[in-house]
């Protein structure tokens, strides 16, 4: 069952007296067609229109819908022969960050990802894509693996955060998150980040370091919720969407403030109703990029990303 | 960063770093043990209750002033101010927060660059403002983060880091973020230069600061009954719905958890730092 979000709405009533007329169409032998055709045009024209005008606020949602694909879902898609490589070999394995060895179009790639959970039971098993310590730690761990074996990182991006919790504090959150930083700068390998979902803040930015920085269409990155950000500038949550406008965190606004390479168009729908369109687009940028870096000697790639890393930032001279 | 707005400007208000910076009474009302002590006498003692050692917030300038040898420190990077990439408003302007910041603190933004001598040691240093907007790091934070880190390269002496924040400028949206990388990926290069890099986390540092440059000193110090950690402990609280534990995120609790090399009375720094420093910086092993 497809989840529709409130702006969706018109979507799914057209869809679904599409979905009767053809049904109709079927019982009665009665010649509909040329409605239906009607219909779907409408459709289409409807689908385009509300996304291409979709709202700061309603990207948000977008970048957060239940349907949307996570980064196991296109795992498949995009890698052959994916070996998921587990723990941080000090405290557990967490399974709010996946990574491990696959091959892209042949070439041996290390890749890590945020995954959250479908139904409740994984959700649970995932903690909802919020990763603890030991989750940055193993990603870490997979990073030095790829250095040591000249091979490129490939991170995707989607979590709300990384987890507020006691367990957390008591392992040094802030510790993982800000050695990951660290290290994936000075990272002797190609580094690319795309954000599938929602990149929420520092737990975001932990494996977000990199060559390359991409966003899907329909996604946001930002230093805080809009959630959050209004309960703490307008005092009440209920200002979400306001907090959403003036946060600009949309792939569009951040490509143009410069802060991202490119932006990955999604299928007319979004990434949630056409997995494979959306994968396509994926692997279309992620290959090109690739081929690009690979060519780069280890020096000149690292001095280019200290530069970006360096001149990032807006400030006044007086 | 939402608690620590409230912690600002909730109706629980203890004592400020406005009333530390600039004591107007005669007598304070120590938050550690509820002692009315004499100004002068916390004064003299950086901000510490001598009845109870309970550290309350200072400025940097005082903090500097009672670091580094007298007259011989001075203030660096001075010419940078914040600007608006985002044009970001909320119920107020941030361009009128920012006036107001600097008219409350007079500290041009959240982080001032020192280059000072420790008992004749040159030390390049920043330190958070904690009541410049809550400590919080924008884009001339990072920057001036980066320039002292610089700076220690080029004069071959020790980097300082002195923190105090909430975590990151949400006013600048994802600039802001990006500091956190930005200041963490130049501590790459003080590590390959040799360089020793000191943090002295003071109360409080959590957020986006704490999740980078903080926490990647080669040593790492903190102020007694700081609170230090990454999500504030009304987030956690209301995550988790339970009760947090005694002391939960508090210096001495991050030193029983393994995350901290000490904890350093603030009367002992200037001694503390320079003993350091000295052993960092004297390398009898060097080919
Ligand atoms: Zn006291």
């Amino acid at each position: 069952m497809a989840t529709y979000l409130e702006f969706e709405r018109p979507i799914a009533e057209l869809t679904s007296k599409i979905q009767d007329l053809s049904e109709m169409g079927e019982d009665s032998g009665i010649n509909i067609a040329e409605e239906i055709e009607r219909l779907r045009e409408k459709r289409d024209k409807l689908v385009k229109k509300i996304y291409r005008e979709a709202t700061r606020a309603q990207i948000c949602q977008l970048c957060r819908h239940p349907d949307r694909p996570y980064f196991l879902d296109y795992v498949p898609l995009l890698f052959e022969s994916f070996q998921e490589l587990h723990g941080d070999r000090a405290f557990a394995d967490d399974a709010a960050i996946v990574g491990g060895l696959a091959s892209f179009h042949g070439r041996a790639v290390v890749i890590v990802g945020h995954q959250k959970g479908r139904d409740t039971k994984e959700k649970l098993k995932r903690n909802f894509g919020m990763p603890r310590p030991e989750g940055y730690r193993k990603a870490l761990r997979l990073f030095k693996l790829a250095e040591r074996f000249e091979m490129p990182v490939l991170t995707f991006i989607d979590t709300a955060g990384a987890w507020p919790g006691i367990d957390a504090e008591e392992r040094g959150q802030s510790e993982a998150i800000a050695r990951n930083l660290m290290e994936l700068a000075n990272l002797r390998v190609p580094v690319i980040c795309t954000v599938i979902g929602e990149g929420g803040s520092g737990g975001a930015l932990a494996i977000g370091v990199g060559d390359r920085l991409y966003m899907q269409q329909f996604t946001t990155y930002s230093v805080i919720s809009p959630e959050g950000c209004a309960a703490i500038l307008w005092r009440d949550r209920k200002h979400a969407e306001e907090a959403a406008e003036a946060l600009k965190p949309t792939a569009r606004d951040l490509l143009e403030f410069g802060l991202i390479d490119g932006i990955i168009p999604e299928p007319d729908e979004g990434a949630h109703r056409d997995l494979a369109g959306a994968a396509r687009e994926i692997d279309r940028v992620l290959t090109s990029a690739l081929d690009e870096l690979l060519q780069l000697p280890a020096d000149t790639l690292l001095s280019q990303r200290h530069d970006r890393l360096r001149q990032v930032g807006v400030y006044e001279k007086s | 960063m939402s608690w620590i707005t409230r912690l600002i400007e909730g109706p629980k208000k203890i004592l400020s770093s406005r009333q530390a910076e600039m004591p107007e009474g005669i007598w304070i009302k120590c938050k550690g043990c509820g002692e009315t002590i004499y100004n002068k006498e916390m004064q003299r003692h950086h901000m510490v209750c001598p009845k109870c050692g309970a550290h309350a917030r200072i400025s940097t300038k005082e903090r500097a002033r009672f670091l580094f040898d007298k007259n011989h420190w001075q203030e660096m990077d001075t010419e940078l101010h914040s600007g608006d990439p985002l044009n970001f408003r909320d119920q107020k302007r941030y361009r009128d927060r920012l006036k107001e910041a600097d008219k409350k603190s007079g500290t041009g933004d959240a982080v001032r660059n020192y280059v000072g001598a420790i008992h004749g040691l040159e030390v390049s240093s920043s330190m958070f403002e904690f009541s410049y907007m809550g400590g919080s790091m924008g884009s001339v934070v990072g920057e001036k983060i980066v320039r002292a880190m610089e700076r220690a390269i080029d004069r071959h002496c020790p980097f300082l880091l002195v923190t105090a924040s909430g975590g990151a400028r949400m006013q600048e949206g994802m600039f802001s973020l990006m500091q956190m990388a930005k200041t963490s990926a130049t501590v790459n290069r003080l590590r390959e230069s040799g360089i020793p890099f000191v943090c002295l986390l003071t109360d409080p540092t959590m957020g986006g600061v704490s999740a980078s440059v903080a926490w990647l000193g080669d040593v790492i110090l903190a102020e007694p009954g700081a609170l230090i950690g990454f999500a504030g402990p009304r987030v956690i609280q209301e995550t988790v719905g339970e009760t947090l534990p005694e002391g939960f995120q508090r210096s001495e609790f991050l030193l029983e958890h393994g995350l901290i090399d000490a904890i350093v009375d603030r009367r002992e720094q200037r001694d503390y730092l320079h003993e350091l420093l000295g052993k960092l910086n004297q390398k009898p092993y060097r080919h």
